[in-house]
């Protein structure tokens, strides 16, 4: 049989148990109406959470940023005091954090999306109850014996599905958002403990992606030590063709003689 | 023929696309069967795209049953495996 037909069977199936629990049937209006506001709570307590999280990764993506702007004005400090290997750590440590950092990125629309899904189901499940429960009411003060089991059934058609939907959708959003919880609290205890300061360490996967890792971290470092020493020059230069060097051009050879030395 | 994609809502389709649908969805099924994440993916979004573009959405207080529920669109192959035994993505 199709998936769309299995599935919709199974969806209907849970529906009917859940009908069947009641005696009175008016009762069964009443214990749904109950049950539809509970979900209706814990969808949009869902959508609180995830926001939570969404912020949490937010925060943070703006504590790595400002760690990796730190660590590419310390290179350039070091290459203008003539220490090209402290510039080099810098940026390997830098190459470290741009990875984590478009890890969050990445959970951050992930979690954004999810946010977002959650609250489109609240709404549309808000809806549904308040056609429910017009619908609820205009039974109950009609009823009679004879039309009920028939005219309660109908009363559930559609909100049986949206809440197994829903209560589908919720139960997804929330083991997501756990699995990048964990993430997150990774990454907080890296942050706390400073072992970010040393992100070289960090790489995870197997030897040959750490290989192919650290070929293209070298390379970029390569490129953007390249890039600044390109911009410095050209500020030496810059600064050397003025006539108010002497105490520049003083720094630049006692750094030298120091690092010879 | 009311269609449903999870997390997403309700369409109306004409009854005459029926046939397009179930090809697509047999797709769907050999993917899932054969365990043939790739095949799943593009034969899945063909499914849903046809749903959502033959289908007019129905409004959002309706309150109708649907002849036929797709899994949501971003469902991984093993996710529509379990919806299909029936283990654990529908609570209650």
């Amino acid at each position: 049989m199709s998936i769309m037909k299995r599935i919709s069977l199974i969806f209907r199936s849970k529906a009917n148990k859940a009908l069947d629990r009641a005696e009175d049937p008016r009762e069964t209006l009443d214990y749904s109406y109950q049950k539809q506001i509970e979900l209706l709570t814990k969808v949009r307590r869902g959508v609180a959470d995830v926001a939570t999280s969404r912020k949490r990764v937010e925060l943070q993506t703006t504590q790595l940023q400002r760690q990796s702007d730190k660590l590419t004005q310390q290179a350039q400090q070091a290459l203008s005091m003539g220490r090209e290997d402290l510039a080099r750590e810098a940026l390997t440590r830098k190459s470290g954090l741009t990875a984590q950092l478009q890890g969050l990125q990445e959970q951050q629309a992930q979690l954004q999306g999810e946010e977002e899904k959650l609250t489109l189901a609240s709404q549309r499940l808000q809806a549904k109850v308040e056609a429910f429960r017009t619908r609820k009411e205009t039974i109950k003060a009609t009823y009679t014996a004879a039309e009920a089991q028939t005219r309660i059934n109908e009363a559930f058609s559609g909100i049986s599905e949206e809440m197994g939907d829903v209560g589908m959708a919720v139960q997804r959003a929330e083991d997501k958002t756990a699995q990048m919880q964990a993430r997150a609290g990774a990454i907080d205890e890296l942050i706390a403990s400073g072992a970010l300061d040393d992100a070289t360490q960090l790489g995870g996967g197997d030897d040959i992606a750490r290989e192919l890792q650290a070929m293209s971290s070298q390379n970029d470092v390569e490129a953007e030590l390249a890039a600044l020493k390109a911009g410095n020059s050209g500020q030496q230069g810059a600064l050397e063709s003025g006539d108010a060097t002497p105490t520049s051009e003083e720094t630049t050879r006692q750094t030298h003689e120091e690092g010879s030395a | 023929m009311i269609v449903r994609i999870l997390e997403e809502g309700q369409w109306e389709v004409a009854d005459d696309r029926l046939a397009d649908l179930n090809r697509l969805d047999d797709e769907v099924e050999a993917a899932v069967e054969a365990g043939d994440e790739e095949v799943f993916a593009r034969s899945m979004a063909a499914l849903l795209d046809a749903v959502r573009s033959a289908g007019t959405p129905l409004p959002v207080d309706a309150l109708k049953d649907s002849d036929l529920i797709l899994p949501p669109a971003d469902a991984t192959l093993e996710e529509v495996r379990d919806l299909l035994t029936d283990e654990g993505l529908i609570p209650g």
